[in-house]
């Protein structure tokens, strides 16, 4: 399974990103800057975090314009799976990846610390390695993670599970119903303002969300099955 | 011609950083501001003098960029 790591001028845990890979399944992994204009090789996208363009205008306001995020759109219509964490969550509601959009906090304040989070959807190709109620600790590093969606927004996320992940307990910025990741209706797009990359070793204080790499290793060899299943029907 | 656009945040969406300022106005003995909106302010200088077709592309650029119409509204002047 080969990923990207998309990076954007500002991008500033695209290290860790590739690293959080390596790490925990050990698969090939690329760094495939902004310009790029063909994701082809790829199975899995992931859109680290940063102050993409400065945050300029808005979090993800121009780097949903790269070039690379029409690759991005095409991939995710293909059913390769996409991650965006944190500046990389921004970029993907605002390129209309995922719905609803990030605000300043309600604090004010930038807010860096471990959470704990409750896995409200372990049904997603990024979570089907938790248990669904399962709490785990993620660090967040963010001054614009407060999820706004307007009510019927909310409720289709509600109808169709979309919402993956919840803040467990004290909301560190606002979100909507505590909101801290959501995917698409097809689940192969998650998005995510806590940093599962920060947690996949005890030395970085939590291996919380190595099971997220994992659980993208085992939607791939699942696909990839279901794949040959279907064409050896065809034949 | 010159766009003037005013991007601002929707009424029923909080905004921390106005409600700051409305602290602060209030601490400094302005008791009278009741409420403090912070939008975005924009100058465009267009290279047309067709207003009819910069009016639709100011709206498309407002749609597309300049405004994120979940959580902003937006509205422009053209003048020139």
């Amino acid at each position: 399974m080969k990923f990207a790591v998309l990076v954007f001028p500002g991008s500033n845990c695209d290290i860790d990103m590739l690293k959080a890979v390596e790490d925990t399944i050990q698969q090939p992994v690329d760094y495939v800057w902004h310009t790029a204009t063909d994701l082809s090789e790829y199975d899995a996208i992931l859109v680290p975090g940063g102050f993409s363009y400065g945050d300029y205008l808005r979090c993800g306001a121009i780097a949903q314009l790269a070039p690379v995020m029409n690759e991005v759109r095409k991939a995710a219509e293909q059913g390769k799976f996409v991650l965006g964490v944190c500046n990389g969550f921004q970029i993907l509601t605002e390129a209309g990846l995922l719905p609803g959009a990030l605000i300043r906090n309600n604090s004010l304040k930038f807010r860096c610390h471990p959470v704990e989070l409750k896995v409200e959807n372990a049904n997603t190709a990024f979570t089907n390695a938790y248990e669904e109620g399962e709490v785990v600790t993620i660090p967040i590093a963010h001054g614009e993670g407060n999820f706004y969606c307007d009510d019927e927004t909310l409720a289709k996320l509600k109808a169709n599970n979309q919402i993956v992940f919840r803040y467990n307990g004290d909301n560190p910025n606002g979100s909507v119903a505590g909101i801290a990741g959501i995917c698409n209706e097809r689940g192969n797009v998650v998005g995510m303002m806590p940093h599962p990359e920060r947690a996949v070793s005890e030395l970085l204080g939590s291996t919380g969300g190595a099971r997220m790499f994992a659980s993208v290793l085992n939607a791939f060899a699942s696909q990839a099955k279901a794949g040959a299943a279907n064409g050896a029907g065809a034949r | 011609m010159k766009a003037t656009v005013y991007v601002t945040i929707k009424e029923n969406v909080l905004d921390p950083q106005g409600n700051a300022v409305q602290g602060s106005l209030q601490t400094l003995g302005f008791s009278e501001v009741s409420k403090v909106r912070i939008g975005k302010y924009l100058e465009l200088q267009l290279d047309t003098n067709d207003r009819a077709q910069a009016e639709e592309r100011v709206k498309a650029m407002c749609e597309k960029l300049l405004a994120n119409t979940v959580v902003e509204d937006y509205r422009f002047e053209l003048e020139g």
